[in-house]
This record gives structure tokens, C-alpha cells and sequence, in this order.
């Protein structure tokens, strides 16, 4: 939580500010409600006021998908939108894509192949990588390695470990289609 | 980003009411090309009316045999649409090159329309630029414009129009619905996006607070021989140097209906009636598709960076035409 606007009450705001919002957020799975000002796009909200410091901010942008979460099962730029347009929606982070049940420190598939097939370097990418390859496999249109490109376009990764992060991928989905 | 207000309704009409109440206020609804604005202090709307919670969200067949999009249906789910797919490759095709998944999951049909251009100089807000601030000079005219315009441009501003999507519809000759304080009207697609002229912070033809609700595609799609062709400076993620939507209609090789629409050479999606009429009753051929691009690129004028537009375009033309009419392999 980010104290310095959870002790800034609406009444002494300053007059010229518009009112903080409560705002109902659904992400992976709990519901949270945020005091927040219009303006904080969700990918603020998630790592400055709910500590989900998983998705990362690169360019802030929409360019470079580090900021990648999934709305609905739906890949998109967190970066991009507004929390608060975001109420109702089910979000799930980089935080929530392991399964739940069993063994805590499960993965998910692609977290394994992405440490298997040593899909990082720096590893900043890796959370919009990962969400965005949740995202493709949950669309289903990807069917060869030429799709997987195209279709992860809008994830940069500018320490160049492409070709790993689309093996790792590939991997999974041939798992999944075995 | 600066500070405004929020306002969310599942109302058309509260939508449009609220926003006639406040002549500085915005609609959102995917966000994607209006928050990346207001973050570079390109746009600074006062109030904010989100419109995703309207009912403009489905893809439904029109009595005239067309398809009508409702204006928050995602780029995305139009692209992969059935109907879509199967009655209008060409939009598919188009939606499909441009932007990326994430953005085509947010970004929505009527938003798409509404896209602003990608000049450099109008995002950034220490250079003049007449379309951001009127009056204060072009700074693309004698700066990099590379990306620019190379038909119908001005004195004022040599900006492009970045969509895709719209020029496929421009070839499609789709219809734009929009709804405001003063009723409904349709535009077409035509008429919609506007040259700049001595007013280009003006990009098209909409009222001041109207909303657009669906665009409708009439019942002829050009299913059968079609192409939209985008040369860009990377494979993918990049918006066209130039691009080209050609669509055909033929019997035997003779064309009997032709369309073909430009991106990323003016400030609209560009046609020439001529050059399409021309191609019609005659043979698909290299050299009446080199007629019909010299049509098309008539008066085109380059610039220090984007001179070479011209004859690319007219070769891209060219080769989309061959595509279309599957005289040439499109791989």
C-alpha cells in the first residue's frame, strides 16, 4: 500500500484535485479495494499500491510488453489502461499464473520452460514474456514457430534471448498438444 | 498524465449527454492511443467518459446482407471473427498487421478510426506542430519525414493517418455510425478521415461530442481476390511505410470490379476512382496494374527523408494487385 496517498483523506486534498476513488480491483483471484485517482493506470495500482511488483514498467508506452497482464484470459499493456476502468474485470499477474493447488512452489509450464530452455538474461521482460505466452496459448492462433514470432511481436526483449523464449514456448505447446 | 475526472456509464445516450455537458471532456474506451497522448502531454482531456460498459459490443448481420461491427468490438475479435474471416479477409488481413496482440485485445473498432498520427513532431511537445497546436508551423515539412505524407498533404502538415484497419475499410467501402446531441447519421467511410488542409488538427469529419457506434461493412466483401500488403522498416509491430489494400472482383482473368486503397502515404487512407475504373474489363496483368499505380500516385509529391514512397508505392501497388488477382504467391 502506498502511504502517502492512503493518508491523504478527499476533504484535505487540495481543491483543484478531483476526488480519489474507491476502486474494486479482482486480481489473481482476491478482491482488493484501492483509494486512487482516476489517472493511475493498472500497472501503477499493481505494483505501487498492491505491492505486485511482477509486472514491470520498460517504456510505460504499450511498446516494449514488459507490463503484460491478462484481463479475462486476455493478453494486454497494463501500462495502457486505467484501473479503474479495470473494476470487475478478473486480473491475473505474473504472481498468479502457478497453479494454486498442492505444492506452493509449483510453477507453470512455462515458467519451467523458460528456466529450462534459459529464455532471460537480465529477466526484466521475462513477467510480460511469460503473460503474453499465457495470453497466445489461451488465443490458440499460434500453430507453427513462424506464428509464435509474429504473434510475440509485441514483447521486446533487448537482451535478444528470442530464439530461447521461442523454443520455451514452442516446447510447452508441443507438451500441451502431445 | 494530467488530472481529469471519471465518469463510467452502460448508456448511449447518458454517454453523449455527459459528454455535450463538458467541451473538453473524452471518451475511453481501449485506451490504447488516447492515455499514451495524455502521457506525453499531447492531450489533456478534463474529464473522462468511459464507455466500455456500452452495449456496441457485438458483431451482427445487417438486413442489406452486410455486417455491422459495433464500435467496441476489439480489434482482435474482429480480426478472428468467423464472419469476418470468411466474408471480409481483407479487414482480417489488415487488422492482423498492424499493432500487436496486447494492443489489438484493447484497442477498439470505432477507436481505431480515431487513431492520431504518428508524426514525431506531433508527440513531441517542444517542436511546433499545427495539428497539436495550430498556428505554430510544421516541423516535418523541413525536418526527418521519413514516415510522411506524399499525397494530399499541405503546407500545414504533411502528417499520415497510421491505421491498418482503416484502409481496408476504405476499400471495403465501409459506413461509420455515429450518434450525437443532434441524432443519428451515417458517414462513409469516405468522407470520415479528412485532408488536412489549412486545418490539420482536424482529423475527420465528426461533430464535436458525437460517438461512434458501429461501422458497417456493406454485403460486397471481395472474398475471393484480395490482398493487404505493408512494407515496413522491421517485419512486425511497425506502422507502414506504405500499405496497400487491393481488392478485385474477376471473371476468367478479366477484372470486373476493382478497389484499392493506401496507407501510409496521406492523411487518410487514399483513393483514386480513376485508377480503379480503369482496371476494370481488362485482363489482370504487370502492365495494367503499373497503369492503375500511376493513377493512383498522380501528384505525389516527396520530401527530403520520404521520396522514396513514390515508387515504392507504386511498386507495392503493383505486387498487391498481382496477389490479389493470384498471379504472384503472397508468402
Amino acid at each position: 500500500m502506498n502511504p502517502a496517498v492512503e493518508t491523504y483523506p478527499p476533504d484535505v486534498r487540495p481543491p483543484s484535485l478531483p476526488p480519489v476513488h474507491s476502486v474494486k480491483l479482482t486480481v489473481n483471484g482476491k478482491d482488493t479495494e484501492l483509494q486512487i485517482s482516476p489517472w493511475t493506470t493498472l500497472l501503477d495500482a499493481l505494483r505501487e499500491y498492491m505491492d505486485l511488483t511482477g509486472t514491470k514498467k520498460g517504456c510505460d508506452h504499450g511498446q516494449c510488453g514488459a507490463c503484460t497482464v491478462l484481463i479475462n484470459g486476455k493478453r494486454i499493456n497494463s501500462c495502457l489502461t486505467l484501473a479503474i476502468m479495470q473494476e470487475g474485470a478478473q486480473i491475473t499477474t505474473i504472481e498468479g499464473i502457478a497453479p494454486t493447488e498442492g505444492n506452493a512452489s509449483q510453477l507453470h509450464p512455462l515458467q519451467k520452460a523458460f528456466i529450462e530452455h534459459d529464455a532471460f538474461q537480465c529477466g526484466y521482460c521475462t513477467p510480460g514474456q511469460i503473460c503474453s505466452a499465457v495470453g497466445l496459448m489461451n488465443e490458440g492462433k499460434a500453430k507453427t514457430t513462424a506464428d509464435i514470432k509474429e504473434l510475440m511481436s509485441g514483447n521486446i526483449c533487448r537482451c535478444g534471448a528470442y530464439t530461447n523464449i521461442v523454443d520455451a514456448i514452442e516446447d510447452v505447446m508441443n507438451q500441451k498438444n502431445a | 498524465m494530467n488530472s481529469f475526472t471519471y465518469f463510467r456509464t452502460d448508456a448511449v445516450d447518458t454517454a453523449v449527454r455527459e459528454r455535450a455537458s463538458e467541451p473538453t471532456a473524452k471518451f475511453i474506451a481501449g485506451g490504447t492511443n488516447l492515455l499514451d497522448l495524455m502521457k506525453e502531454n499531447v492531450e489533456h482531456p478534463t474529464h473522462l467518459i468511459d464507455i466500455t460498459r456500452l452495449p456496441l459490443t457485438t458483431i451482427s448481420d445487417n438486413v442489406d446482407g452486410g455486417l455491422r461491427l459495433g464500435a467496441l468490438v476489439t480489434n482482435a475479435d474482429t480480426a478472428y471473427n468467423e464472419q469476418v474471416i470468411q466474408r471480409y479477409p481483407l479487414l482480417s488481413q489488415a487488422i492482423l498487421a498492424g499493432a500487436s496482440p496486447q494492443l489489438r485485445n484493447m484497442a477498439t473498432d470505432g477507436g481505431n478510426l480515431l487513431q492520431r498520427t504518428r508524426c514525431y513532431y506531433f508527440y513531441d511537445t517542444a517542436t511546433p506542430c499545427n495539428k497539436r497546436e495550430p498556428g505554430s508551423g510544421c516541423s516535418a515539412l523541413n525536418g526527418y519525414n521519413r514516415i510522411h505524407a506524399i499525397l494530399g498533404a499541405s503546407n500545414h502538415c504533411i502528417a499520415t493517418h497510421p491505421s491498418d484497419m482503416c484502409v481496408a475499410l476504405a476499400a471495403l467501402e465501409a459506413e461509420v455510425r455515429v450518434t450525437g446531441s443532434n441524432g443519428e447519421r451515417t458517414i462513409p467511410f469516405a468522407d470520415f478521415h479528412r485532408l488536412p488542409g489549412d486545418t490539420p488538427n482536424i482529423d475527420n469529419t465528426l461533430e464535436p461530442g458525437e460517438l461512434i457506434t458501429a461501422i458497417d461493412l456493406p454485403a460486397r466483401g471481395f472474398p475471393e481476390y484480395f490482398q493487404y500488403l505493408k512494407l515496413r522498416d522491421r517485419a512486425s509491430y511497425a506502422f507502414a511505410l506504405v500499405s496497400v489494400a487491393a481488392a478485385l472482383e474477376m471473371e476468367g482473368g478479366t477484372i470486373t470490379a476493382a478497389r484499392i486503397a493506401l496507407g501510409g502515404v496521406a492523411h487518410k487512407p487514399w483513393r483514386k476512382p480513376e485508377a480503379e475504373a480503369a482496371l476494370v474489363g481488362k485482363p489482370a496483368n504487370k502492365e495494367n496494374f503499373q497503369a492503375a499505380a500511376e493513377l493512383l500516385l498522380a501528384g505525389a509529391q516527396g520530401y527530403e527523408h520520404n521520396a522514396f514512397k513514390i515508387e515504392l508505392a507504386k511498386r507495392v501497388i503493383v505486387r498487391a494487385l498481382g496477389q490479389a488477382a493470384k498471379l504472384e504467391p503472397t508468402a
